[in-house]
């Protein structure tokens, strides 16, 4: 097997007195997509956000494609080219068109001409199904286009790896199905991804392994399969009984 | 409503009343009639035979002069200290936390006073004039500096250069992100200097000729304007600033924006749906400050219109009347021009 692309070894993250993660170690291979889940505060999403050096880490060590997200701004900021994030509450910057949000990082980080960005813009906009929305501004959609919009707009920057942090849980209950489809359209297309959701039939149906995590510790790491039929933990028995 | 009606009445005959007991005229004729005083500093011509009406459009254009500069100073440096109150460097932002602490808790007057009597009335004179590059010298006569001289057919140039400036910065706003081209702005800049000149102050004898003189009077007026609005200026950007919400900013750094473009492109276009009816307040608290120009001297509207015609002619409610309509219709325009691009700007994708 090759060199795994995201390497978590050791993270502990406190905010403040409260421990969000407890020794994570995780690896993420090439291609591989990952579902992470757990109750509430359990520290799934701290550790997506640790991933492209949204949080720091008090101790261990993340690498990303071999880059160590320890050693200062420039190196997070090349991990950051390589991994694209969509957050729960899209984050579309709502002054600026779809095509313009799509652009803007492309032209100003990739340094792409706009006309490339552009072409890049409406070949990402076809993909997750709203190339007619190009000019209007964020607000004017709703929040599963938004949300579309979002994933467009992290992969113009033809990222590695994408984060997903709750993608469908801002969402009205009839808009989660788009979403959800275009991740996993994404899914199929061999992307690696991370993916924080309760959407178990998502997980079911894209995952190639489910991480459970409570009180800021793997608790469980298993195929959909091994997870959802036979639990090893009890504390992942008691969580799929609740949500299911 | 009848109370009011006779009231209003009894005030306007009492009024009349006096002033014809006391030989006071009325109406607008001392407008053209001869000033008989000179002015020190006027962006038009004006002699001690130019009319009245002609030193009120001295005072005025000076008022906009000062208030224009400042105005522009301000925002500047208002900019560069609100922003610099977020500065990883801890030295800047703590700087810019004593200026803003400093400038905005002294009396604006007080300022005006030190920086005219204290700094620029004690400068060197003209001969041992403080002098940056050889092109501008400052002294206790003021702050020489280049100035542009215009030959035949330069002039219209000089208009389009300015109207296509204006465009390109109209489009800039426009379009977001696009990197803007100035290269048609720098070729038609060239053409004005083949029809103009660059006239460069020279110290000759006693003092220097040609190039252009600010007053010092002028010079501190704008000082102490600038840097006193710049303080609450920047208080204003930083609470801009603080308003966007953490969410954008995490998404410009998931999308490895650099600090300086998450900035320009990010933080300040949301923050100035804050910081924009803020501003105005304080352009128009600045225009209005500017009549404390009187207290050095520099002839301004309420110095020159309010203060000396006043003196000459005695006709206060025609004057005070004048010069209050003025004001109000400066403010009103500065506070329209700053709605109309809040709506088009600092508005945008706000309303669907």
């Amino acid at each position: 097997m090759s060199d795994p692309v995201i390497k978590v070894e050791q993270v502990h993250k406190w905010f403040g007195t409260h421990q969000a993660l407890d020794g994570v170690d995780l690896s993420v291979n090439t291609g591989e997509r990952i579902v992470v889940c757990g109750p509430s505060g359990s520290g799934k999403s701290t550790l997506v956000r640790c991933m492209n050096g949204l949080e720091t880490v008090e101790s261990g060590r993340i690498t990303v494609n071999q880059i160590d997200l320890a050693g200062g701004t420039t190196a997070v900021e090349q991990v950051r080219k390589s991994v694209g994030m969509v957050f729960q509450q899209f984050n579309l910057f709502p002054h600026l068109t779809v095509e313009e949000n799509l652009c803007l990082a492309p032209v100003r980080g990739l340094g792409l001409s706009e006309i490339e960005a552009k072409e890049r813009a409406e070949k990402y906009l076809k993909r997750v199904h709203i190339p007619e929305q190009a000019t209007k501004f964020p607000l004017q959609l709703s929040g599963g286009q938004q949300q579309r919009v979002a994933i467009a707009r992290a992969l113009c920057m033809e990222p590695k790896i994408m984060l997903f942090d709750e993608p469908t849980s801002a969402l009205d209950p009839e808009m989660i199905k788009e979403v959800l489809d275009v991740i996993a359209e994404l899914a199929a297309d061999g992307m690696t991804m991370v993916c924080v959701t309760h959407e178990m039939g998502l997980a079911r149906a894209m995952a190639d392994r489910i991480v459970f995590l409570d009180e800021g510790q793997i608790v469980e790491e298993a195929s959909p399969l091994e997870f959802f039929d036979s639990p090893k933990s009890d504390r992942t028995k008691q969580f799929l009984s609740r949500i299911l | 409503m009848v109370i009011v009606v006779v009231l209003v009445s009894w005030v306007i005959g009492n009024t009349f009343d006096n002033l014809s007991t006391r030989g006071i005229a009325s109406g607008f004729s001392f407008l053209q009639s001869t000033a008989g005083f000179g002015i020190s500093t006027s962006l038009i011509e004006f002699s001690e035979a130019s009319s009245i009406g002609r030193a009120f459009w001295v005072g005025l254009l000076n008022t906009l002069l000062v208030s224009a500069i400042s105005v522009a100073l301000a925002t500047i440096l208002g900019f560069a200290f609100g922003v610099a109150r977020f500065s990883g460097n801890w030295l800047l932002a703590r700087l810019a936390a004593v200026y803003v602490e400093t400038l905005r808790n002294i009396p604006l007057l007080l300022q005006i006073f030190f920086w005219y009597f204290a700094v620029l009335r004690s400068l060197p004179s003209p001969r041992q004039s403080f002098d940056l590059m050889g092109l501008f010298f400052l002294n206790n006569r003021g702050f020489y500096v280049p100035a542009l001289e215009i030959f035949d057919g330069g002039g219209w140039l000089l208009s389009v250069l300015i109207a296509l400036l204006i465009t390109a910065f109209w489009q800039r706003q426009q379009k977001l992100i696009s990197r803007s081209c100035s290269g048609m702005a720098v070729l038609l800049l060239v053409l004005v200097f083949a029809n103009a000149g660059i006239s460069v102050p020279v110290l000759r004898s006693f003092n220097f000729i040609g190039g252009a003189v600010l007053s010092p009077e002028l010079v501190a007026l704008v000082i102490a304007l600038s840097t006193y609005t710049a303080a609450f200026i920047a208080e204003i950007v930083r609470a801009g600033i603080q308003s966007v919400p953490r969410g954008q900013i995490e998404a410009a750094n998931a999308l490895s924006l650099s600090n300086k473009d998450r900035m320009r492109f990010v933080v300040i276009p949301q923050a100035l749906r804050v910081i924009v009816p803020l501003l105005t307040n304080q352009y128009l608290n600045l225009t209005k400050n500017s009549s404390l120009a009187a207290a050095i001297a520099f002839p301004d509207l309420v110095s020159v219109f309010a203060g000396t015609v006043l003196n000459i002619t005695g006709q206060a409610i025609e004057i005070i009347g004048i010069t209050m309509a003025v004001y109000l219709t400066i403010s009103l325009a500065i506070a329209m021009a700053m709605n109309a691009f809040n709506r088009t700007t600092a508005m945008r994708g706000l309303s669907p």
